[in-house]
């Protein structure tokens, strides 16, 4: 992030945002945010190729094993301070102590997840992004580049070359 | 049968406009279904409350019966939560392509589903105010669940499916309410601009989804199957005659996915009718559904043959006993009802025409229904009725208290699913723009 105006174009087509995407990558510019109305893998990999994997699955690794320890803690602790012997069965009886495990697994690793999904996808966002379009989530895809003050006009013939319908501002 | 011509399908902006239009004013119709559903729930909490003040026996439950109806239509809503994040997720990844446009309507279906199971615990226990101490907390004195114990891991079970369900469907909803908060104007915008928690589609919002929600599909997936598992170790777990198996866990999912395709059925073929979804929910969906139906009762079919089998050929005087009372004593028609419903019934199936034909789809679902209903009540009341011993034998007898609660529970699912289609778009415009061919200036240089 840095200082700079944002100029938004839109596109109509998937493959008319990728190559927009490709030449102002060429050129150089790399604080762009992408819109699109469904998830499309052309664009999603031409944005994600030089970023980290999403970090969602760490969470839920450590949410899913949070969910078996306290599990397994929580079945076993719980039978050590009062031993009761039913049905001449151990005390500790790992077999049904798995069944709760396996649920609390899948209950924090599941949270966890959607936990990282928020985190990590800045949700609740609460005042929209200013290059936001409500064409976004029917049928047009964006692409918003920041730049600074003297590349504005480049970047704006640039978009149009790429086949943009509309360039803002 | 209005099947539009599939050379022009539906454009992005269409899918938009369609479902927006499913969430416009309700007409009378509308309201007069939910009048008398509303109505029928009103008679449910008056008869729970009359049995809550006059006490259990208002619900004819007296030994040997004490499980009687309320957890068999436990067991029958848990089944028919199944069948959503059985679409949801397990279709989702084996990239099941037809899912997209029945599986928000089944997901809702599921969480209501649960909703409606959870509600059978509490009016079974009779003193539901003290339902939490099924739940593990620190006290003064170190009680603690049994954990050991079925019932305690159906607790578990049970709830970790509702909250990752809710969890599921509001996950696939985020995309989908913020188009319609696009579409729509005024305070209902402002609503749904709440409801979107300002999601936007940008590649970062994006990325982060697919993954959390492919995970949640991976880890909704066993919790499918652990669900009705565990469920059915309430019974399998105890020894009575009939229930003391190990083929229950898998006869119980199987029954589950079996009558939640017909649930799925009876609510989608009426939703498609009135909004005119047939551009979108179309006969192959319908024909994809009526497969599984088929497959999932011949498996069932299956499991019928497998449980005599054991019964005769374990040689246990007790099993084969509950066997031949369950056939031929005072619960007999009920045995064979469900043997009607479940195993003949969907045989017309094997014809093409029945499975794209509308009123026999709807039909044979119901009868499904039905007949599901009944294996859990054969499971349960006859079960019971003859285990080790002539002077525990026992049959039971229906109360209007307990009819009126059950049926009261069936209007509490729809009308919590009548509300639903009215306020939150039941179709995924996401997942059906997905499907749709995708815009492209030149379809080869894209490649």
């Amino acid at each position: 992030m840095g200082a700079g105006d944002i100029i938004l174009g839109v596109f109509g087509y998937v493959d008319t945002t990728v190559d927009a995407i490709e030449r102002l990558k060429a050129r150089g510019f790399r604080d762009l945010t992408v819109y699109s109305p469904v998830p499309v893998h052309e664009i999603l990999d031409a944005v994600e190729r030089d970023r980290p994997l999403s970090r969602v699955r760490l969470f839920t690794l450590i949410g899913g094993l949070t969910g078996t320890s306290l599990g397994f803690f929580l079945t076993i602790y719980t039978a050590e301070i009062w031993k009761l012997v039913t049905g001449g069965k151990p005390v500790v009886s790992i077999p049904p102590f798995v069944v709760i495990a396996f649920e609390l697994t899948i209950l924090l690793g599941g949270l966890s997840t959607v936990l990282a999904m928020l985190i990590l996808g800045r949700i609740p966002k609460l005042a929209p992004s200013p290059a936001y379009d409500p064409r976004f989530t029917r049928d047009k895809f964006g692409v918003a580049v920041r730049c600074a003050p003297g590349e504005m006009s480049p970047v704006r013939d640039l978009l149009k070359t790429a086949g943009a319908e509309e360039v803002i501002p | 049968m209005s099947d539009q011509a599939p050379t022009s399908g539906p454009s992005f902006a269409d899918v938009n406009r369609d479902v927006a239009r499913t969430l416009s004013a309700p007409g009378n119709l509308y309201f007069a279904w939910m009048s008398l559903v509303g109505l029928i729930l009103t008679a449910g909490i008056l008869a729970w409350a009359w049995q809550i003040w006059i006490g259990m026996g208002a619900s004819g439950k007296r030994t040997p019966q004490m499980w009687a109806m309320y957890i068999t239509t436990f067991v029958f809503w848990i089944g028919i939560g199944h069948a959503g994040t059985l679409i949801s997720a397990v279709l989702y990844l084996f990239r099941a392509r037809w899912r997209t446009s029945i599986y928000r309507g089944a997901e809702a279906m599921t969480v209501f589903a649960v909703m409606t199971a959870g509600l059978f615990p509490l009016i079974h226990a009779g003193r539901m105010w003290f339902a939490y101490w099924l739940l593990p907390y620190p006290n003064q004195r170190y009680l603690w669940p049994n954990f050991r114990s079925p019932l305690v891991w159906d607790v578990f079970a049970i709830s970790t499916y509702l909250t990752i369900s809710v969890v599921f469907f509001i996950v696939g909803l985020f995309p989908d309410v913020a188009a319609i908060r696009d579409e729509s104007t005024g305070w209902k915008k402002k609503i749904y601009s709440v409801l979107a928690l300002g999601w936007e589609g940008s590649d970062s919002q994006w990325r982060h989804y697919l993954r959390a929600y492919g995970i949640l599909a991976a880890l909704a997936t066993p919790l499918v199957l652990s669900v009705h598992s565990v469920v059915s170790w309430d019974f399998a777990m105890t020894l009575i005659p009939g229930w003391h198996s190990t083929l229950f866990a898998p006869f119980f999912v199987n029954g589950a996915i079996f009558s939640g395709f017909a649930m799925v059925l009876v609510l989608i073929l009426p939703m498609r009718y009135h909004f005119n979804l047939y551009d979108y929910i179309k006969d192959k969906h319908l024909e994809a559904m009526a497969k599984l139906l088929l497959v999932t009762s011949l498996v069932l079919t299956y499991f019928y043959v497998c449980e005599a089998f054991t019964a005769w050929y374990s040689g246990d005087v007790f099993e084969k006993a509950s066997l031949f009372a369950r056939a031929t004593k005072q619960y007999a028609w009920s045995f064979w009802l469900m043997y009607f419903c479940n195993c003949v019934s969907p045989l017309v199936f094997f014809r093409k025409r029945a499975r794209t034909h509308v009123p026999t789809l709807f039909a044979v679902s119901v009868i499904v229904l039905i007949g599901m209903w009944f294996e859990r009540f054969n499971i349960i009341v006859p079960g019971l009725a003859h285990d080790f011993y002539p002077y525990t034998w026992g049959t039971y007898i229906p109360t209007v208290t307990d009819t009126t609660i059950i049926v009261g529970s069936f209007a509490w699912f729809f009308i919590l699913f009548l509300a639903f289609i009215k306020v939150l778009p039941s179709l995924s415009i996401v997942e059906v723009k997905e499907t749709l061919p995708h815009p492209f200036k030149n379809r080869k240089a894209a490649h």
